[in-house]
C-alpha cells in the first residue's frame, strides 16, 4: 500500500528537502526461515511523529532497527532525508536512538553520558560543556550532571537517554518503548514532556509502543502493524474512527463484532434484526461480514419511533470501571450475543440502570463499521 | 496497493571500518586459539599414529600398548583411584558445603577459606604431607599399621585433599541456590525433616553434585603430581605419559598414553554435558532466597565436623610447611632455614621460583587481556557468526584436556619439522602461551558471564553516536567489568604458578619452574627442600590472591563510586 506523505510537517525552519523524510520501500526482513518483516512502505515527514503500534513479535522492534541499520534488512530500500542508506553502516545515517533499557553508561557520569557522542567532534572542551548543559536544562535536569545514572530515579534516566540521543542534534530520532518500564503516573507525564520537546525541536521521531493509548495521545500518525506487515497508516483519530480492518479496529479502542450479512443497499441483516449502516465497504448484496461496533457509540437517551437501528437488549452483566460503566448487552432477538455498551456515571444514575433490566437502545448507523469476515 | 516501483536491492551491508576491525579480531582470536589449542593437539593426535621418524603406521602404536599389560593396566589403575576418590570426596564435600549454606553456624567464612587453602599448593603438596606423616620416617607411620602409604591407598589420600575444594565450591553453588518457598511448602505440609531433605534438597543439588563428581573424576585421572610423588610403583596414565616421554624417549607410545588419557577426560565432560543439559532452571526469578533458621543441635553437630574436616585440611598442608622448617625429620625438629638454601638440593637454586613467578606473572597479563578482548570479540561484536562460533568452541576445548595432554601436545607441535616456531622450546614465550591455553575456558567462561551483565545495546548506542566500539570497550565494557578481570588474571596467576603437568614437558635450561624443581628435588630424595619450594608457592599465591581482595575493596571505593546508589 502507498502511503502519502503526510499533509502535516512541522518544519524546524531548515532546509527542506522535497518529498518524505524517511522513505522505505519494499523492505524484507527474515531471520532463518521465519519471516519478520515483508513488504514495508512507508513515508515519514520532516518533523513528523509516527508511532509505530502492534502486538509483541509484530516487528516493530526489528522495523526500528533496520531503519537504524543495527540490523540490515534483506531486502528493501531506506533513504534518510533523500539519502539512500539501504547498505549503510548504523554509524553512517544520522539518527539518535533510545532503547527500552535505557543503556546509560553504569560507570560514567550523567554529563558524561549526556557528552559521549560529543567527543569525537572536537568541538572543544567548553562548548561540549555548555551543550550538555542546555540539554540537561532541555530535558528538566540542570543541576544532575554529576550524578551517576544508578542514582536517578526510571524516569530520570529516561531524559537523560533522551539527551543523550539528542546531544548530536540528529535528524531522526527513534525510541523503542522508551516509556514501557516507568509506572503508570510518570509515563504519562513524560509522554506530555516528550511530545512537547519533539514539537519544540521539529525533530522527526519515531516510537515503538505497544500501549494504544500511548500511540493515540503522541502521534502524529500510527503506524499499525501485524505479522510483520503494516496493517493502516492514520492520524490517531482515523485509526480509531475508521479502522481499516477487524484486526486495527480490536487492537486500537475495544470494539464489540457481530457476524451479519449484506442484505442490500446500505443495509445488514444480523439474526432477525434489520440494521441500517452509512457504507457496506463494497461488499455485495449476501456476502458475510462481520459489523463493529465501539462501546462508547451505543445510544440509550433520546430515542423514538425515528430513531434508526432500535433493539430491545437485557443487561446481562455491569462492570464498575470507575467514570463509567461497562455493559453486556443481549438482544432479545438475538440471545446469547453480547454487545458492549460504555454507560457513563451519569447515564447511570439518571436512567438507574441494573443488570436483568431490559434497555431499548440504538446502533447508530454511522456507527456501524463493516469488515470481511475473516 | 501499488506495485512496487522501485528495485529490489538485495542487502548487503557496506562494511565500516569499525566492522573491519571487528573482523581482524575475529580472524586474530581464532587464529590464536588455533595456534595455541587445536594445532598442538592435533599434533598429539597425529604423533600416536606415527613412528619414530614421522611416518604414518596406522594403530600399530595403540596395538602395542594395549598389547603390553604393564602399559594398559594404568587405564584400571587410575580409573579406579579416580572412582574411589570420587565417592570418597563428594560426601565429604556435599556435607561441609550444607554446614556452610545451610545453617546457622558461625565462622562460615573462615571454614570456607580453610577448604579452599589447597588451591594455592601445587597438587603434590598433600602427596608430600602424607609422607611426611605416614610414610617410611612418618611422624604417624604407626597408625598405618605396617601397611604402606606409597601406591594406591596413598594417591587417594591425597586426592581427596586436592580435589576437596574443588568439589566444595561446586556443592556450595548448588546448595547456595534454593527457594526458601519450597522447604516453607513442605513444611506446611508437615513433612519429616528427612523426607524434606530426600525430596526438595538433594533433588536440588543433584546437578551440582553429579557435575563435582565428574569434575573431581577428571583431576584425579589426569593430575601427575601426586602419583609421581607418592605412587610409588603403582602406575597411572599421568605417569606412565611421563616416563614414556622424559624417560625413555619413546615419543610415539607417549602419545598414545596422551590419547587415552583424554579419554575418560573427554567422555566425563561429554556426560557431564548431557547430564546438565537436563537441568530445568530450578530458581525462577521470582525465588525467595532461603534463610536457614536456627537450629542448635545440628548447628553444634555439622561445626564439629566443619572442624574434624578443616582441621585435617590445614593440619596435613601445614605439616608440609612446617617439615620444610625441620632440620631433620622426625629426628631433629629445630626449626632451620637450611632447606630454603635451593641451591644445595639443585642446580638452579632459587632461579625457578623467579621464573615461576615471572612466567605467572606474564600469563596473567597477557592471558587476562587476551580472553577477556576475545570474549567481548565473540559475545559482543556482531561480524563473522561463524567464525565466533567457531571461536567459542575453540576456547571451551581446554576445558575438557588434561595439562599434561596439552602440554604432550605442545612438545611434538613445537619439535615438528614442519612448525617454523620450533625455536620456541625451552623459551618461556611457550611455557606463557600453554599456560594461557591451559587455563583458558575459565577464564573465557568467567568472561562472557560477566559481559552477557552488560546491557548488549551499549554497543548499538555508540554506534547511533558514531563513537567506535573500542572506545566504548575501553571507556565503559572494560571499567564495568574490573572485578572479573582481577578475577581472571589472579585466577591464571594462582594457576601457571602451581600447575605441574603441562609444562613438566616444556622447561627448558633456563626456564625451569619452581613446580618442575619441586619435583625434581623430591625425585633426590630432598624432599625438605622440595616441601620448602612447595611452601614458597603456597605463600605467594596466597599473596596474590589477597591482593585481590585488597584491589577489589580499593576499585570498589574509589574507582566504582557509581555502583554505589
Ligand atoms: N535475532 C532474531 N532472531 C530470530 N528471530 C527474531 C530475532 N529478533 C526478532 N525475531 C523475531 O521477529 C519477530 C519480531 O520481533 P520484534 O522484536 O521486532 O517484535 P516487536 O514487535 O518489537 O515485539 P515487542 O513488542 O515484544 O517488543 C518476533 O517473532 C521475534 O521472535
Ligand atoms: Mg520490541
Amino acid at each position: 500500500m502507498r502511503m502519502d506523505a503526510s499533509v502535516k510537517s512541522m518544519q524546524s525552519g531548515s532546509a527542506n528537502t522535497a518529498g518524505p523524510f524517511l522513505r522505505i520501500r519494499a523492505l524484507a526482513k527474515r531471520f532463518g526461515a521465519f519471516t519478520a518483516l515483508k513488504d514495508i512502505d512507508l513515508d515519514v515527514a520532516k518533523g513528523e511523529f509516527v508511532c509505530f503500534l502492534g502486538p509483541s513479535g509484530c516487528g516493530k522492534t526489528t522495523l526500528l532497527r533496520a531503519i537504524a541499520g543495527l540490523d540490515p534488512q534483506d531486502e528493501g530500500l531506506i533513504e534518510i532525508a533523500g539519502r539512500d542508506v539501504s547498505n549503510l553502516p548504523p554509524a553512517a545515517r544520522d539518527f539518535g536512538i533510545v532503547f527500552q533499557s535505557y543503556a546509560l553508561f553504569p560507570n560514567l557520569t550523567v554529563a558524561a553520558n549526556v557528552g559521549y557522542g560529543l567527543v569525537n567532534r572536537r568541538a572543544g572542551r567548553a562548548a561540549m560543556d555548555a551543550r550538555v548543559k542546555e540539554l540537561l536544562a532541555l530535558v528538566g535536569l540542570p543541576e544532575q550532571g554529576t550524578k551517576y545514572p544508578g542514582q536517578l530515579s526510571g524516569g530520570q534516566q529516561q531524559r537523560v537517554a533522551l539527551a543523550r540521543a539528542l546531544a548530536t542534534s540528529p535528524g531522526l530520532l527513534l525510541l523503542d518503548e522508551p516509556l514501557s518500564a516507568l509506572d503508570a503516573r510518570v509515563r504519562v507525564r513524560l509522554r506530555e514532556e516528550i511530545k512537547q520537546l519533539q514539537r519544540r525541536l521539529g525533530v522527526t521521531t519515531i516510537m515503538v509502543t505497544h500501549d494504544q493509548e500511548e500511540a493515540l495521545a503522541m502521534a502524529d500518525r500510527i503506524v499499525v502493524m501485524r505479522e510483520g506487515v503494516i496493517e493502516q497508516v492514520g492520524t490517531p483519530s482515523e485509526i480509531y474512527r475508521k479502522p481499516a480492518t477487524a484486526f486495527v479496529a480490536d487492537f486500537v479502542g475495544t470494539m464489540t463484532f457481530l457476524d451479519a450479512q449484506v442484505s442490500g443497499p446500505d443495509r445488514l441483516r444480523f439474526g432477525t434484526i434489520e440494521l441500517a449502516c452509512n457504507s457496506i465497504n463494497g461488499f455485495a448484496h449476501g456476502a458475510a461480514v462481520r459489523i463493529g461496533l465501539r462501546p462508547e457509540e451505543i445510544r440509550v437517551r433520546n430515542i423514538d419511533a425515528a430513531t434508526p437501528n432500535r433493539i430491545d437488549a437485557r443487561v446481562s452483566l455491569l462492570d464498575f470501571l470507575g467514570a463509567f460503566c461497562r455493559a453486556r448487552l443481549e438482544p432479545e432477538a438475538a440471545p446469547g450475543v453480547a454487545i458492549l455498551a460504555d454507560f457513563s456515571a451519569n447515564l447511570m444514575r439518571d436512567l438507574s440502570v441494573v443488570e436483568g433490566q431490559t434497555l431499548t437502545i440504538a446502533l447508530p448507523p454511522e456507527s456501524l463499521r463493516v469488515f470481511a469476515k475473516s | 496497493m501499488s506495485v512496487a516501483t522501485v528495485p529490489l536491492p538485495v542487502i548487503a551491508q557496506r562494511v565500516s571500518r569499525e566492522a573491519w576491525v571487528a573482523r581482524a579480531g575475529v580472524i586474530l582470536l581464532v587464529a590464536w586459539l588455533v595456534l595455541s589449542i587445536a594445532l598442538p593437539l592435533w599434533a598429539l593426535l597425529s604423533k600416536s599414529f606415527q613412528n619414530a621418524n614421522g611416518e604414518f603406521i596406522g594403530v600399530a602404536n595403540y596395538l602395542r600398548y594395549f598389547s603390553t599389560p604393564s602399559l594398559f593396566n594404568s587405564i584400571f589403575n587410575s580409573v579406579g583411584v579416580a572412582i574411589a576418590t570420587t565417592v570418597i570426596v563428594i560426601p565429604l564435600a556435599f556435607v561441609y558445603a550444607y554446614a556452610l549454606t545451610r545453617t546457622r553456624m558461625r565462622f562460615k567464612g573462615l571454614f570456607y577459606a580453610a577448604a579452599m587453602l589447597p588451591l594455592f599448593a601445587p597438587s603434590l603438596l598433600s602427596a608430600i604431607s602424607l609422607i611426611y606423616l605416614f610414610g617410611n620416617q612418618g611422624l604417624l607411620k604407626g597408625l598405618m599399621f605396617g601397611s604402606s602409604i606409597y601406591g594406591a591407598n596413598g594417591i587417594i589420600v591425597a586426592q581427596v585433599f586436592y580435589c576437596f575444594p574443588h568439589a566444595l565450591i561446586i556443592a556450595v553453588t548448588a546448595l547456595a541456590l534454593a527457594d526458601a518457598r519450597l522447604y516453607e511448602v513442605a513444611d506446611a505440609l508437615g513433612t519429616r525433616k528427612s523426607r524434606i531433605f530426600r525430596t526438595v534438597t538433594l533433588p536440588g543439588a543433584k546437578f551440582g553434585l553429579i557435575n563435582a563428581a565428574f569434575v573431581v573424576f577428571t583431576l584425579v585421572v589426569t593430575d601427575f603430581g601426586i602419583a609421581k610423588v607418592i605412587g610409588g610403583q603403582f602406575n597411572v596414565l599421568a605417569t606412565d605419559a611421563y616416563k614414556q616421554v622424559v624417560g625413555q624417549q619413546n615419543f610415539e607410545m607417549g602419545a598414545v598414553v596422551g590419547m587415552v588419557l583424554l579419554v575418560p577426560a573427554v567422555l566425563a565432560f561429554v556426560i557431564d554435558r548431557m547430564v546438565q543439559r537436563r537441568q530445568v532452571a530450578l530458581l525462577s526469578a521470582r525465588a525467595v532466597p532461603l534463610e536457614p533458621k536456627q537450629n542448635r543441635p545440628r548447628d553444634a553437630a555439622l561445626m564439629v565436623y566443619c572442624l574434624v574436616i578443616g582441621g585435617i585440611l590445614v593440619g596435613v598442608l601445614g605439616t608440609a610447611i612446617w617439615a620444610s622448617f625441620i632440620t631433620y625429620w622426625p629426628y631433629n625438629l629445630t626449626p632451620t632455614l637450611k632447606n630454603y638454601d635451593f641451591a644445595n638440593f639443585d642446580p638452579g637454586g632459587w632461579s625457578p621460583y623467579f621464573t615461576s613467578i615471572w612466567m605467572a606473572t606474564l600469563a596473567a597479563v597477557f592471558g587476562t587481556g587476551i580472553v577477556f578482548t576475545g570474549a567481548y570479540v565473540v559475545e559482543k561484536t556482531r561480524v563473522m557468526p561463524g567464525g565466533r562460533m567457531i571461536a567459542h568452541l575453540l576456547a571451551m576445548l581446554p576445558m575438557a584436556v588434561p595439562g599434561l595432554v596439552l602440554g604432550l601436545g605442545y612438545v611434538f607441535f613445537v619439535n615438528a619439522r614442519w612448525n617454523p616456531l620450533g625455536f620456541l622450546y625451552g623459551t618461556l614465550a611457550v611455557l606463557v602461551i600453554n599456560s594461557i591455553a591451559h587455563f583458558y575456558t575459565v577464564a573465557h567462561i568467567t568472561s562472557l558471564t560477566a559481559l552477557k551483565q552488560i546491557d548488549p545495546e551499549f554497543e548499538s548506542v555508540s554506534a547511533s553516536l558514531k563513537v567506535p566500539f573500542w572506545r566504548t570497550f575501553a571507556r565503559v565494557t572494560v571499567p564495568i567489568c574490573w572485578p572479573a578481570i582481577l578475577d581472571i588474571a589472579i585466577y591464571i596467576f594462582v594457576n601457571a604458578l602451581t600447575t605441574v603437568s603441562a609444562v613438566i614437558f616444556l622447561y627448558g635450561p633456563d626456564t625451569k619452574l619452581a613446580a618442575i624443581a619441586i619435583v625434581h628435588m623430591d625425585e633426590m630424595g630432598a624432599s625438605a627442600a622440595a616441601a620448602g619450594m612447595a611452601t614458597m608457592i603456597v605463600f605467594t599465591a596466597l599473596g596474590a590472591k589477597l591482593l585481590q581482595l585488597l584491589l577489589d575493596r580499593l576499585l570498589f571505593t574509589r574507582l566504582q563510586a557509581w555502583r554505589k546508589r
